[in-house]
């Protein structure tokens, strides 16, 4: 039951096979026996995902059900939930009971999915590992003693552990796609402004989309059409239809362009890892696409391009958090000053302060113009470098990420180090491009992900790129086996 | 740039971080490795380039003027860790 | 050594929106602490800005009122800082691209003359929350329901050389804001607040001395006082020796005197960039062009036509023109087909004084402008006359009626019969033999002691014209 679809779900929920309670039943044993040591979950709503799944039930005996009715799906604790602990993986809201509903939150709800828990994540979605987590890191479901990636990365271990069909997922520089690919699911980064913010805490708000992490193509078309959409609450999202992403999804790839940036196929990636995303380009040629050499010369500008932006606008964002209205308070502030700057000190992880400081560095008199204002320069470039690409080819292919799952532990001293894992995702966040990253064949055991970059706006087209595929090879199928570990 | 232990006491204080005072330099040395990768940028000519704050070329969409949000300080009080009649708490505040 | 004394001001003008500039929260004044502040003006993780397109449009009006260029693309930006009515820990303004750019005000100076202030720029900003200093055990209480409260930041070049032409302008400003319809004026309730900088130099030179800023001045009393207190103050320090610092002092009412503010004795780093939450601002054509069609009778065009159409003396027309609400009371008055400059001397006079002595506004006044408009007419058609048209105001003041049920309920309609006027007088002359003899030997001034015997028999009534016209004949005669 727990390794099926969306959609096959949906199918025998809606036939009588069995009930959304007894599904979600399911799940809530499978998520108590098996997160303890995966830690993919920072709070569990048993009681509540179970009275959903009876309203559920009713709805499918009625003859009201949805494609997603019945559901059992985790939400990143990144989107306020009412009356539910909403951490953000942070110490600082380790007592937030949000008092409202983020609009995906809303949106899912009313699409009758039924909510099992809350996921772990890097602390403030800050970080490419999920241990920067105030509540531990998360552990690889392949093997336990490697990341999940991040900062989705209880989203991405439980999808993959099949504690949950589905989750959410938010993606600032790769944080949707990076754990996709480092735990073998689907993961879908949709094209800044197609997901309403409002409610999913903000990290930087220029870069931050949320989106779906699924087994497959298929599921992820269901889930963005739930959570896409117009929201007047927030005013960076588009107005723009939202096309049936299903509908699409078997459309031929007949003279499909696919671009490879040779800038992504460069030292830095591994070998292995390399041979795996060719061999996946391959099924594409064979499924009729054609493939064009391409450039993305500023594609080296990207990390450090954004370093300056998500930093300082996280600088701001996260100036809310001062022991005032909500969140962490240290104990018996002396006075005013003292207050702000212990609560902050203390309710902050190491990795969030690091880059509260660049950010507020990078603002301050003096070295705005050299750093900021550079910075957003060269993001246009780095923009304008898609822009080109886009006018030659329908989609860009390339590796998701340069090696597969690293150690625990292994780059947490070198913050450098590790921002360079977000290298081939990052570019799309600053360009506000849709990106998503499905498995292909694993190396060593280890899951491997294709990205798949889409223009702006065409989710669809990425989605029935990635949808073909999985028709043509059964990688998206591989499961971790849970049994043999720790 | 290198940044050194009061770089990041400065550095600190206007973001309002109290750091532990063991883990400045290390704080020092991380956040100099990070702008040693930032600085990469110095390299690209930006000539004429436009400054880019946002990924779409949107304009601000406008909301009509209307009261939309009902009184709800009971609930939005309630996560709040220092509140009294309705006020939120602060040591003194001296002007 | 004589000193000249250079003046920008800060205006920050709450717009009379009935929600937040970001939020659709209500911005009324005086409800109970933080009930007007919801999840978007508290700051609450995850909620986003979205803006008011009346803010936008009042903004627009102010513009178009100076003269001003208006951006077709601006953008709002974080100003960066900490502070408890700051929820957010930063305020969403606007710094390089504000929605006003440059426009200006002219002025009347005392000398007749008018000098035109430059506006460097008006821009769209949120205001904060209030910090309450009563003592809660030792701590403050924090207020937000003020935040998000839009306000539109006026900004003037530093082209001011008196306090009095601060005010002046300040004063115009204020008068401008209402007209519009942008801003309540209340200052008592915060909606209109200056600051003021301030520097003084030696007459003939050219470069600005050091200036401070002196902050949240709520009174044009106490403009006057703060900036005297502090042109003072900088001369004393100059003359003895001293230097000027830059910095924010505070207008301190009760003790009459500016000190430094030290919350803000360290330089201030706003880090302010362009807000990611929010994207830029266009204003097309058609907006703007549909703002200058709503746009109201401004006071100088007003008072330009007040003199024309009405005939008015400049006096007259500007002071019916110092609010509109006046203004427009007048020119009800005036509907009523009566004289311009009566009606001009009743409204500025007899109303203004009678609503000033009970502390009463023109739109709570007992005496509408269509009865007010009915009293004048009676005079005009010499029902009353003018000195009982005063007992006829009183009565209608105190809620009597109408002019014409007071004339009636009092009878105080005027005696316009020659024959009857004439009677009377006949009976007063052979009643002063003396009198009429002193009269006739050339003592003219006795005229006024007939009229006089005759009001008193008429209890006022008799026309005036009549009664001297009569007697004149009848005592000549």
């Amino acid at each position: 039951m727990h390794s099926k679809s969306i959609v096959e779900l949906g199918a025998a929920l809606r036939a009588g096979e069995f009930s959304s309670v007894e599904l979600t039943r399911h799940f809530i044993q499978r998520i108590e026996r098996l997160d303890g040591d995966l830690n993919t979950l920072i709070t569990t709503t048993p009681e509540q995902a179970l009275v959903e799944a009876e309203s559920a039930d009713q709805a499918v005996k009625a003859g009201r059900a949805g494609v997603l009715t019945g559901i059992p799906i985790v939400q990143k604790d990144i989107f306020c939930t009412r009356g539910v602990k909403t951490s953000c993986g942070s110490k600082m809201l380790d007592s937030f009971i949000s008092p409202y509903d983020a609009t995906v939150v809303e949106r899912l709800r009313q699409a009758g999915v039924v909510c099992l828990g809350k996921t772990n994540m890097d602390e403030f979605a800050m970080g490419s590992s999920n241990e920067t987590s105030f509540y531990g890191p998360v552990r690889n479901p392949w093997d336990r003693e490697r990341v999940p990636g991040g900062s989705s990365g209880g989203s991405a271990a439980a999808v993959a552990a099949r504690l949950a069909v589905a989750a959410t997922g938010t993606d600032t520089g790769g944080s949707i796609r990076q754990p996709a690919a480092l735990c073998g699911v689907t993961g879908l980064k949709p094209t800044y402004g197609r997901v309403s913010r409002f409610g999913m805490i903000a990290f930087a708000s220029s870069l931050d989309q949320a989106g779906p992490m699924t087994r497959n193509a298929e599921d992820a078309a269901l889930l963005l059409q739930a959570m896409a959409g117009f929201d007047p609450k927030d005013s960076t999202c588009a107005n723009e239809a939202v096309p049936d992403y299903s509908s699409t999804l078997e459309d031929s790839l007949e003279g499909l362009k696919i671009g490879l940036p040779r800038e992504y196929f460069d030292a830095g990636l591994d070998p292995a890892v390399a041979t795996s995303v060719e061999a996946a380009i391959e099924v594409y040629k064979r499924l009729g696409a054609r493939v064009i050499d391409i450039s993305l010369p500023n594609s080296g500008l990207a990390v450090p391009t954004y370093y300056v932006v998500a930093p300082a606008e996280c600088s701001s964002n996260l100036s809310r958090f001062d022991g005032v209205r909500f969140g962490y308070r240290c104990k018996e502030p002396k006075d005013l000053e003292d207050l702000y700057k212990r609560s902050r000190g203390e309710g902050f992880g190491a990795e969030v302060k690091r880059r509260i400081m660049i950010g507020a560095y990078v603002l301050s008199a003096g070295y705005y113009d050299a750093y900021y204002l550079k910075a957003q320069k060269t993001r246009h470039l780095i923009s304008d470098d898609f822009k080109q690409a886009f006018e030659r080819v329908d989609v860009i292919m390339g590796p998701t990420t340069p090696t597969t799952a690293f150690g625990l532990g292994e780059k947490m001293d070198d913050p450098v180090t590790m921002y360079l894992n977000d290298i081939y995702t990052i570019a799309t966040n600053l360009a506000g491009l849709p990106g998503i990253s499905l498995p292909v064949e694993p190396v060593k055991g280890l899951p491997v992900g294709l990205q798949i970059i889409g223009n702006y706006f065409t989710e669809a087209k990425i989605l029935n790129a990635a949808h073909r595929f999985q028709q043509e090879t059964e990688w998206h199928r591989l499961k971790p086996d849970l049994s043999k570990q720790s | 740039m290198p940044l050194d232990h009061s770089d990041v006491e400065k550095i600190a204080h206007l973001a309002r971080m109290a750091l532990d005072e063991s883990q400045i330099d290390a704080y020092a040395e991380d956040l100099s490795n990070i702008l040693g990768l930032v600085e990469q940028l110095e390299a690209a000519d930006t000539t004429d380039i436009e400054p880019m704050s946002h990924p779409l070329h949107m304009a601000q969409r406008l909301r009509f003027d209307e009261v939309t949000e009902e009184v709800r300080r009971e609930k939005n009080q309630a996560v709040a860790p220092s509140v009294e009649n309705g006020l939120y708490l602060v040591p003194k505040v001296i002007e | 050594m004589q000193w000249e004394t250079v003046i920008g001001l800060e205006i920050h003008t709450q717009l009379a929106t009935k929600s937040k500039i970001f939020s659709g929260a209500s911005t009324a004044y005086g409800a109970e602490p933080n009930t007007q502040a919801c999840i978007v003006d508290l700051g609450f993780p995850g909620v986003l800005p979205v803006l008011n397109e009346r803010a936008v449009d009042m903004a627009l009006k102010f513009g178009v009122a100076v003269g001003a260029e208006i951006a077709s693309r601006s953008v709002f930006a974080r100003k960066n800082y900490f502070y408890p009515d700051l929820p957010k820990g930063y305020q969403i303004s606007q710094f390089e691209l504000p929605i006003v750019g440059r426009g200006s005000l002219a002025i009347d100076l005392e000398d007749g003359s008018r000098k035109v202030i430059g506006i460097t720029r008006a821009h769209l900003e949120e205001d904060a929350g209030k910090s309450l200093h009563e003592d809660f055990h030792g701590m403050s209480g924090i207020d937000l329901n003020r935040t998000g409260t839009p306000l539109l930041e006026i900004v003037s070049e530093p082209d001011m050389r008196s306090i009095k032409e601060a005010v002046t302008y300040a004063r115009k400003i204020h008068q401008l804001v209402v007209y519009l319809g942008i801003c309540d004026g209340n200052m008592q309730e915060g909606s209109f607040r200056i600051d003021a900088n301030l520097s003084i130099r030696p007459f003939g030179q050219e470069a600005f001395g050091t200036r401070t800023e002196l902050k949240n001045i709520n009174s044009f009393r106490f403009m006057e006082r703060a900036l005297n207190f502090e042109r003072e103050r900088q001369i004393d320090l100059i003359e003895g020796g001293g230097k000027v610092l830059q910095e924010t002092r505070l207008y301190d009412a009760d003790r009459d005197e500016t000190r430094s503010m030290r919350s803000k004795e360290e330089a201030d780093d706003y880090r302010y960039f362009p807000d990611p939450d929010l994207l830029p601002v266009e204003i097309a054509d058609q907006r703007l062009q549909s703002v200058k069609l709503s746009m109201p009778e401004l006071p100088d065009q007003k008072r330009r036509r007040f003199e024309s159409a009405y005939s008015l003396s400049p006096a007259d027309a500007l002071m019916l023109t110092q609010s509109r609400q006046q203004a427009d009371f007048f020119e009800k008055v005036v509907g009523n087909g009566v004289d311009a400059k009566m009606a001009a001397s009743w409204v500025t006079v007899e109303l203004a004084g009678a609503l000033n002595k009970v502390g009463l506004e023109l739109p709570q006044s007992p005496v509408t402008a269509e009865r007010l408009g009915g009293l004048l007419r009676r005079i005009a058609d010499n029902t009353i006359s003018g000195k009982l048209a005063k007992q006829v105001f009183e009565a209608m003041w105190n809620g009597e009626g109408d002019a014409d049920q007071v004339i009636e309920a009092k009878g105080l309609k005027q005696i316009t019969d020659s024959a009857q006027i004439e009677t009377i007088i006949d009976k007063i002359i052979a009643d002063n033999p003396k009198q009429v003899e002193q009269f006739r030997a050339g003592k003219e001034k006795l005229l006024g002691f007939f009229v006089g015997q005759v009001m008193k028999q008429t209890q006022g009534k008799a026309n005036p014209g009549r009664v001297n016209r009569i007697l004149l004949g009848k005592l000549k005669g």
